[in-house]
């Protein structure tokens, strides 16, 4: 138990941990509103869409290749998905899986020019994000879809409970939030395929030498991506009550960022599912924070901006001393 | 005789199945499709010079992230950093030249772009700093500065346009000389020391040794370090060349101009034959690739469709490229 703990201490995301408990410490002293039950969940259903995309990102990472066209995908899905509900009609089921089944077939076709044309997914997913995007706007000429099913624009509210006068419930967002990062986690964690993409974005040659199919791995890995994208899009359309096409091409860097400070290393093997949700507090309690605390808005994407700079440096500097106090000892 | 023969044959098929030779047979096969489709108007000098003034800001910003790949990193903070270049030069440029004439305006002026080129020299310091010396990844470096960067121009300027500026500098992105566009002329003044640089001096050299093994290129006795720390400052001043031609392009600056010009810098780099992982690519395929991408939009612009459909176009001739490029090079190595 206590080597686990010291095992902990030394890690990426002790430091994350302890950077967040301080800043939760300082706006809970600073401010009434942090600490608050209508902030919790507000800070949870506003930043669903990245969450929910940060949670299939990291197993992409994990893998050992990257994937950019994750927002063009949730374009596509959500409107496609969206237009076809409103045109025949459709339930929750029908929806996610037209929604689930779209970014499935959008990550297949990034994973197959990887792997049967062996060009480096970052190309691959420059230019399907263009070609993604490119299209549909092409075919919808950027229309907004403001109508969109009864049932899908009431949402889900489980759990619905009044709290001094202001309703809460467990919405469609949180449950999606929750939902990926648990099915994120079993799937790395827990099952075989989880194992295998860790191996093989350490060393994909010796994970081929020992028989494991990088072909079906790696579609795993972008079909899955794509499928969350198509989730995350859910998430997001019904936060927005509209489909707007233009607006979430444009998000990937943000996503981006806050798995990487999660400790995901871009160079593939490493990265946790718990890194990722801390990488992504802090991002958002950040934000949250700064405008809590009065600084203006116009400056948030500034500090946020040092945050990962001084973070990123902090954590190559402490590696360096590692791997020297390491020498020292051999 | 005979082998003279062939190995001239094999010169041309290496010729035309290496990255320049296909990027020109593809870029001679869209010309003659084009102008089959359009017909004159396609090579009318009002459309060659329409394509002039639209290729210098892409091309210098793709310049810019050139450098970057070619040593195996990558700057997301280009675009970032000539906004805020732009803003600090319209600040200064709405600030000092009005109200004063003749020599004045331009040593004026001059100093306004100083401003700029200071601001840039700045950014890339730290880039260089933090990639070369403390050891950050680039791609997370730079992401860092980009969005720093950019809160930074949007918390100073409340994410308002600074505009007007005096004649010179309109002239730098919308004036002609004899006909040809002077926004051309400083892309070309960007490209050709450029390429000099990377080709012809030791510098350059070791760029391109850095890009294909970091670690080997430091035990044979180059200060990678600082070779690093000089190409993201070349990078981040090549941003702010960028900064001048677009701010006099749109007689304004902002802070978040040019965003969707970010990952079309990757492409037309990779797409002209560098290898996203460093340590191969000239700057004479990066034309050929801005170039490629200038007559496609331009042609689609002309026939009437969308300029997202010439989006995807060029996502799918990225794929189609370096497919074909792989390809060919598994070949040659079997």
């Amino acid at each position: 138990m206590l080597e686990i703990f010291m095992r902990f201490r030394r890690s990426h995301e002790f430091w994350l941990a302890m950077v967040i408990l301080l800043l939760c410490i300082i706006l809970t002293v600073a401010t009434d509103s942090f600490f608050t039950l209508r902030n919790l969940s507000d800070l949870l259903t506003s930043n669903a869409f990245i969450g929910i995309l940060c949670a299939g990102l990291i197993v992409v990472l994990v893998s050992g290749g990257i994937d950019i066209s994750f927002t063009a995908t949730a374009t596509v899905t959500q409107y496609v998905a969206l237009t076809i509900a409103n045109a025949y009609g459709a339930t929750w089921v029908t929806l996610f899986l037209m929604a689930g089944g779209i970014g499935i077939v959008l990550g297949a076709i990034n994973a197959i020019f990887i792997e049967r044309f062996k060009i480096h997914s970052i190309i691959v997913s420059i230019a399907t994000l263009n070609i993604f995007y490119g299209l549909l706007i092409y075919f919808t000429r950027g229309k907004y879809i403001y109508t969109l099913p009864d049932f899908f624009t009431t949402g889900v509210n489980f759990f619905e409970f009044e709290y001094d006068q202001i309703p809460y419930s467990l919405n469609l967002q949180i449950l999606l939030l929750v939902g990926s990062f648990l099915l994120t986690w079993f799937i790395l964690n827990r099952t075989n395929v989880g194992r295998q993409i860790y191996a093989m974005g350490g060393n994909p040659d010796a994970a081929k030498r020992l028989g494991f199919s990088t072909f079906r791995l790696n579609l795993f890995v972008y079909c899955y991506m794509g499928f969350i994208a198509g989730v995350a899009s859910l998430a997001q359309a019904q936060f927005a009550q509209s489909v707007a096409p233009t607006v979430l091409v444009g998000k990937e860097l943000d996503v981006l960022a806050a798995v990487v400070l999660g400790g995901a290393s871009l160079s593939g093997g490493v990265g946790t599912v718990l890194g990722t949700f801390l990488g992504l507090t802090l991002l958002a309690l950040l934000q949250n924070g700064l405008v809590l605390i009065g600084v203006s808005s116009y400056y948030t994407q500034f500090v946020t901006g040092a945050v990962i700079l001084i973070s990123v440096s902090a954590t190559a500097l402490e590696a360096a001393r590692q791997h020297r106090l390491k020498r020292a000892r051999a | 005789m005979s082998t003279k023969v062939s190995s001239a044959r094999g010169g041309l098929q290496a010729f035309l199945f290496g990255t320049n030779g296909s990027l020109t047979a593809l870029l001679v096969s869209l010309l003659i499709v084009f102008t089959l489709i359009i017909g004159q108007k396609f090579l009318s000098p009002t459309t060659l010079q329409s394509m002039a003034f639209q290729l210098p800001e892409l091309g210098i910003l793709s310049l810019a992230m050139m450098i970057t790949l070619l040593k195996g990193g990558l700057n997301l903070s280009i675009i970032a950093t000539a906004n805020l270049c732009a803003l600090a030069m319209a600040f200064c440029l709405t600030r000092l030249v009005p109200g004063t004439e003749g020599l004045t305006s331009y040593a004026l002026i001059a100093v306004s772009l100083a401003a700029g080129f200071v601001v840039a020299l700045i950014i890339g310091l730290i880039n260089g700093y933090v990639i070369a010396y403390l050891g950050v990844s680039p791609i997370l470096a730079t992401l860092g500065t980009m969005t720093l960067v950019k809160g930074l121009a949007i918390g100073l300027t409340r994410g308002n346009v600074i505009s007007g500026f005096p004649e010179p500098i309109v002239f730098i992105g919308n004036g002609t000389i004899a006909g040809v566009p002077f926004g051309i002329l400083v892309f070309l003044a960007c490209a050709i020391p450029v390429s000099i640089w990377l080709s012809r001096t030791p510098t350059g050299n070791a760029i391109y040794m850095i890009g294909s093994n970091e670690k080997a290129t430091r035990y044979s006795g180059v200060d990678t370090r600082r070779v690093m720390l000089k190409v993201y400052v070349a990078s981040s001043l090549l941003a702010a060349v960028a900064a001048v031609v677009m701010m006099s392009r749109f007689n304004s600056a902002n802070a978040s101009y040019g965003e969707s010009y970010l990952l079309v810098t990757i492409l037309a780099a990779v797409l002209g034959g560098v290898d996203p992982f460093g340590g191969a690519g000239k700057v004479i395929g990066l034309i050929l690739a801005l170039v490629i991408l200038q007559v496609i939009s331009s042609a689609f612009n002309l026939m009437g469709l969308s300029q997202f459909l010439t989006l995807s176009i060029w996502g799918a001739i990225l794929i189609g490229a370096t497919a074909f490029a792989l390809r060919y090079r598994n070949k040659q190595r079997r």
